[in-house]
């Protein structure tokens, strides 16, 4: 019983003390100093593996997303008489919802773990002890340009990814099940409205881009440098960010679409 | 010549320090010598690779101090230590090459990031440390295709490509094959006496260790246990000392991990 009370302690503390030297961490991270002429290079290279080599698994899952809500929304709205309204449907569940969370998920399978092994196998060879004894601080040249390309990156896949996902639900909507194009386009046009729907996905996507990529390079750079470690702290990327997502996009949506 | 009457280019005084719960360090004062060779030597988890982090500053000491040509490196300012380790050359155990850069632009990284020289002048230099270690033909292959010896001389010539007053070895003679270790101690000798170096070399390969370094610490148990010239250490009168210079597997330092006796732990006593 005694036991028991005190591991409960010592994982809080612990708990704590890692909570704490992530925000410190993350202090350094967004206030680094480094010349545009070092620091620029380098996170075009990161915003290439992490964004660009994302495009692929975005587009292809926001095309199947919005093919299936055309096709689900048709077969539900058709009963009613009002397949029309399609269009409205699958712009609002993905712009507001699917759009932000799906990628943001996708983002932390693919490009989170990603970077958590890449900096985490680098620690365990020694790779970041070496360029801090070449005098290089390996926060800024190794993490800041990855946090970063994460956050720029994340909205900008969302917004593909809604796009390419209306655009799916158009192909099965209008093309395969023949509503009328018309008020297809009409009906989203008068109910998607810029700020309250497409701007909240934007803030939405900005906050998951911040935290998946500040949860990914932490868990690199914290971890314990051996195979075991790196494994483990891939596997906590990926559940923390999932968790992280699904839980302020509740939040989130709640502060935005709740209390009206 | 005794140790202390020689100009020291790192002082350690008082040194303690504990890992977690544990004492690494426990009171040590050594003098590291400019210009030579010095090996620190002894058993394997008796804190030679944390000496040398502590040197570097990226561990700072519990109580006591390290100086490195006179200035105390825990008390140095996040800036001012980063621009001291632009004078400090390390060499990792594993190399640590960075393995999405080529052989040349490995070498080439502490130039590019410190100094603001043309490319022509990085290349000239390149070539040259490349050169000193021999493997200017294989600047274009990337770190996976090289063999562990080759790894560690692409990683000594990118320590010294800021030409530092001081290289650190973390055991530099593990894990290679005979003729890799033979060309290792020849070049660690050749770079310390041309360029003017100290070197701090940290290992257990009593042999290699001995042939080339001017001065020898050995470390047990958080102490400094002997330190003097090879020969002084081979006649040393401590036991310790000569257990370990001669490789001796049973002695002060014991074969067996400490236990309750055979005959109990058979009969599940």
């Amino acid at each position: 019983m005694l036991d028991q009370v005190r591991s409960l302690g010592r994982n809080g503390l612990q708990t704590l003390q890692t909570l704490g030297r992530s925000g410190v961490f993350l202090f350094f991270v967004i206030f680094t100093s480094q010349s545009i002429r070092i620091s620029f290079p380098l996170l075009v290279r990161q915003l290439y593996s992490v964004g660009v080599l994302s495009l692929v698994i975005i587009i292809v899952s926001g095309l199947f997303i919005g093919m299936v809500l055309g096709l689900q929304g048709y077969n539900i709205l058709v009963d009613y008489g009002s397949e029309q309204a399609i269009g409205q449907m699958v712009a609002l569940t993905l712009v507001r919802e699917l759009g932000p969370v799906v990628t943001a998920l996708l983002f932390a399978g693919r490009a989170g773990s990603a970077l958590t092994a890449e900096i985490g196998l680098m620690k365990a060879t020694e790779q970041l002890s070496s360029m801090e004894m070449m005098g290089v601080d390996p926060i800024t040249r190794v993490i800041s340009p990855r946090f970063w390309a994460g956050f720029i990156s994340m909205p900008i896949l969302a917004m593909i990814f809604s796009v390419v996902g209306i655009w799916g639900g158009m192909m099965v909507g209008v093309d395969w099940l023949g509503v009328y194009e018309g008020s297809f386009w009409a009906n989203m046009q008068a109910s998607v409205d810029f700020q309250d729907d497409v701007m909240n996905g934007v803030i939405k996507s900005i906050v998951f881009g911040a935290v998946c990529s500040w949860i990914a390079v932490f868990q690199g750079y914290d971890l314990v440098p051996t195979s075991e470690g790196i494994s483990i702290a891939t596997t906590k990327t990926v559940v923390y960010s999932s968790l992280a997502v699904l839980g302020l996009d509740f939040v989130l949506t709640a502060v935005m679409f709740g209390g009206v | 010549m005794e140790s202390g009457s020689l100009d020291s280019y790192i002082e350690i005084e008082n040194l303690t320090f504990y890992r977690g719960e544990r004492l690494i360090f426990d009171d040590i004062s050594v003098n590291i010598p400019r210009g030579k060779v010095t090996a620190i030597m002894g058993p394997s988890g008796t804190g030679k690779t944390t000496l040398l982090r502590l040197i570097g500053g990226q561990l700072k000491p519990t109580r006591g101090r390290v100086c490195v040509d006179g200035q105390d490196i825990a008390k140095l300012s996040r800036k001012e230590l980063y621009l001291a380790r632009e004078k400090m050359g390390m060499l990792f155990q594993s190399g640590a090459l960075f393995s999405d850069l080529t052989v040349f632009e490995n070498v080439a990284f502490p130039l590019r990031v410190h100094t603001r020289l043309p490319d022509v002048m990085v290349r000239d230099i390149v070539l040259m440390k490349l050169e000193a270690v021999g493997l200017r033909g294989a600047r274009d292959l990337m770190p996976s295709q090289l063999s562990g010896g080759m790894t560690r001389r692409v990683a000594l010539a990118r320590s010294i490509v800021l030409d530092p007053a001081m290289v650190m070895y973390d055991e530099p003679f593990a894990g290679q094959d005979p003729i890799a270790m033979g060309m290792l101690v020849k070049l660690i000798r050749l770079l310390n006496d041309s360029l003017g170096l100290t070197s701090v070399l940290v290992s257990h390969d009593v042999a290699e260790s001995a042939s080339i370094s001017d001065h020898l610490i050995i470390l047990a148990d958080g102490k400094v246990i002997g330190q003097g010239t090879p020969s002084q250490l081979k006649n040393s009168d401590s036991e310790l000392v000569r257990q370990f210079m001669n490789g001796l597997p049973d002695g002060p330092v014991p074969f067996h991990y400490p236990a309750q006796t055979f005959g109990n732990d058979l009969l599940n006593l």
